[in-house]
This record gives structure tokens, sequence and C-alpha cells, in this order.
């Protein structure tokens, strides 16, 4: 614990360029409400903020961490802090409630690590990434689905109850031949678009509620790209989206480099 | 699934690209990331790393709901051991599926609620 009683909290480390910073990151308020500061050491600039010991003490934390509210609340302040400072330059991301004792934990942890981190600011320097998804959609045109199709090969009905059959499985295969031909998209749509970017990986599909849609989400892509060819990728998902008509897709960023900066060791999935 | 739940509940604006503005990042886009990823420093406080895989195993399922999943064909991760060993486990994952209901909504509500204070 610092002396008075807190926890120095990290965000994420950016070059030897502390100057901007002297008037604080731009009057945002952090994590806990504290305004984020810098520590530099071995030509890095460490963002962080000072935090109370009974909110994110290693108690606290561990209860608070199960606590949704408090989460989001967190996640959300600690982001905005690093999108700030990602528009300032190339930034590494610390991961949620990476918190120190002191200053000297966090100028020794700015010595120890001045490669890895030299390294992680040389992959996304002059880069940003952008995240795009596809949601599974029907079409507007109603002929171009393959279930239209399939209904006429099948022959006029000889019943009421046939017809309702047909019309069922007609609908059903509609249904299915929809998804598989937005799963296809989605495939296609992640490689064309990495031909843009310098890296690329794969999100979990999120869940329908979360991300305020109710089409499924067949893709969740994050892609680093270069700041030059931006506009390309762009343009290419605004294609994507015109040839591709059982998927909507939509793009989100630039983030600062989250997806692309991991040293492979943490708990999380890779 | 019903026939109609294939289109969106509010058609989103297609991206017309970053200049004219891509979509704002939601609570899930933000959580995916400020958890599982970045650099990983040991710092002076180690919480317990088995209470964040169970955080993150309840985050994994409120942003990749199974049955979502299955209902696309898509199984991504399905193939990554570090979940599947609790979601392949049948009462437990009936139970997580519960917590993942409740947890659903809750965060439905506090973006919905981020989204007036915003």
């Amino acid at each position: 614990m610092t002396a008075d009683g807190g926890w120095v909290w990290m965000y994420g480390v950016t070059g030897d360029n502390a100057e901007p910073f002297a008037d604080g990151v731009a009057g945002v308020g952090g994590v806990g409400g504290s305004l984020p500061r810098t520590i530099t050491a071995a030509r890095l600039t460490a963002v962080v903020g000072d935090v109370g010991d009974r909110e994110y003490g290693e108690a606290a934390l561990r209860r608070n961490l199960e606590d949704l509210d408090w989460l989001a609340r967190t996640a959300r302040a600690h982001h905005t802090v690093l999108e700030v400072v990602a528009k300032r330059g190339p930034v590494v991301p610390m991961r949620l409630a990476t918190l120190f004792a002191s200053d000297a934990g966090v100028t020794g942890t700015l010595q120890e690590r001045a490669d890895d981190f030299r390294e992680a600011l040389s992959v996304i320097s002059a880069r940003s990434e952008w995240g795009v998804k596809a949601y599974a959609v029907r079409p507007a045109d109603p002929a171009g689905e393959p279930g239209h199709q399939a209904a006429g090969r099948e022959g006029p009905a000889t019943g009421p109850g046939a017809a309702y059959l047909q019309r069922r499985r007609a609908q059903l295969t509609a249904s299915k031949d929809a998804r598989a031909e937005a799963l296809a998209s989605a495939r296609t749509v992640y490689a064309e678009l990495g031909r843009f970017a310098v890296l690329s990986r794969l999100y979990p599909p999120q869940a329908p509620d979360l991300a305020g849609q109710q089409a499924p989400m067949v893709l969740n892509a994050a892609y680093l790209v270069a700041d030059e060819r931006v506009g390309e990728f762009a343009a290419a998902v605004d294609d994507l989206t015109v040839r591709h008509r059982f998927v909507q897709l939509t793009l989100t960023g630039p983030w600062p480099a989250y997806s692309f900066t991991g040293d492979g060791d943490g708990p999380g999935p890779r | 699934m019903a026939q109609g739940s294939l289109a969106p509940a509010e058609s989103p604006a297609l991206s017309p690209g970053p200049l004219s503005g891509p979509q704002p990042a939601n609570l899930g886009d933000i959580l995916e990331r400020v958890l599982d990823k970045g650099i990983v420093i040991a710092g002076d406080i180690r919480v317990n790393l088995l209470d964040i895989e169970l955080l993150t195993i309840k985050l994994r399922l409120v942003i990749a709901s199974l049955d979502t999943a299955s209902q696309v064909g898509i199984n991504w991760w399905q193939a990554d051991p570090w979940l599947s060993a609790d979601a392949a486990n049948g009462s437990n994952r009936r139970a997580l599926e519960e917590e993942n209901r409740q947890l659903r909504s809750r965060v439905k509500a506090l973006e919905a609620r981020s989204r007036d204070d915003g």
C-alpha cells in the first residue's frame, strides 16, 4: 500500500513522451475518480492513477470483480483513459486491475520489462485496432432466398395439410440455408479483410442481448491496420457488406491495441 | 428458433467507414478486451487466479451465449479447452446457463442505464 493508504492503478505503457501528459491526461477522470498521472523510467512512460484500499485492496477487489455493476464502471473508466492516451501515440494496455503498492513498483516493472514493452510498442506503432462484427440477416429480397428455390422444386401440394408441411419445410430450409450462407460469408469476410491488416484475431461472437441486437452474431474479429490503410480497410468493409447479403457488418474503432499486445502468459484464452 | 428472429430488431446503420463514424463500443466489446488482453504484468496485488478465471468464464458465457452459437453453427471457442471443460459439464452447464440469463439481463439494464447517463 502507498503511504496514504492506497494503490497505484496501471492503465498502460507508452513511449518516452511524457511531456504531453504534463497536464494530466486531458482532465479525464480515471478509475476511482482520480486524475491519471505518469511515471517515467527506462525511456518508457506508465500511465497510472491512485486508488483507495477500501475499494481496490486485495479483498475488496476480489469481491468487486464479481459485481457486474462495479466491473462495468471500472472497465469503462480504464478504457476511457487508454482511449485518450492512444490518440496521442501507441500505448500497451494493461489488463484490468493491474495494481502496485507504490510508484517504485511501477518503475521497477518498466525497467524489468522494458524490452517486452518496447517490442509491443513497435508492433502497434502507426497502426490501430479495428473491430468487425457480422450478423446473420435475411436478405430483403425474398426471391433470392435459397429456400424459395427448394420449395419450387418440390412441385405443388396435394392438400391443405401437405401444403402446410411443405411450406413449413421450405421455411426451415430457407432458415437453415440462410444461416449456412451467413456462416460462409463470415469466413469469407474474415479472410478478405485480413488482406488489408497486419494482424487479425477472432473473438467469440457476442450474445444478442449484450450486443443490442437480435440477429445472431456470426463473426467478431479484431484487426491491426496500418494507419495509411485504414481508408482501404473501411472501404473493403463497405464493399463486403454489399456483396454478402446474408450478413450485416459493423465496424468499431479505432481501439487502443488491446488485442495485439498480449504476451501469452495470462489465464485467459489465447 | 422463430422464423422472424433472424432479422435484427433494430436495424443498425451499416458502417459507412471510419470517417463518417463507426459504431460506438458496447460494454461487451470493452470487457472482452480489458479482461483478456494486453500484456500481463504481475502487480503487487495478486488477485487469486482462480477467482479471475471464474469471473472470466461467467463473462464468456455472457458474451458468447452457447445457444446463440449452436444456432449459427459457430463453435470457435468451444474448442477452447480453457472454457469447454466447464461448458461441457451437463448439470454445471445448466446452472451456468441460468446464471448467464440473469447476468445478461443485468448487463442489458446496465447498458440501458449508461446510455441514459451518456
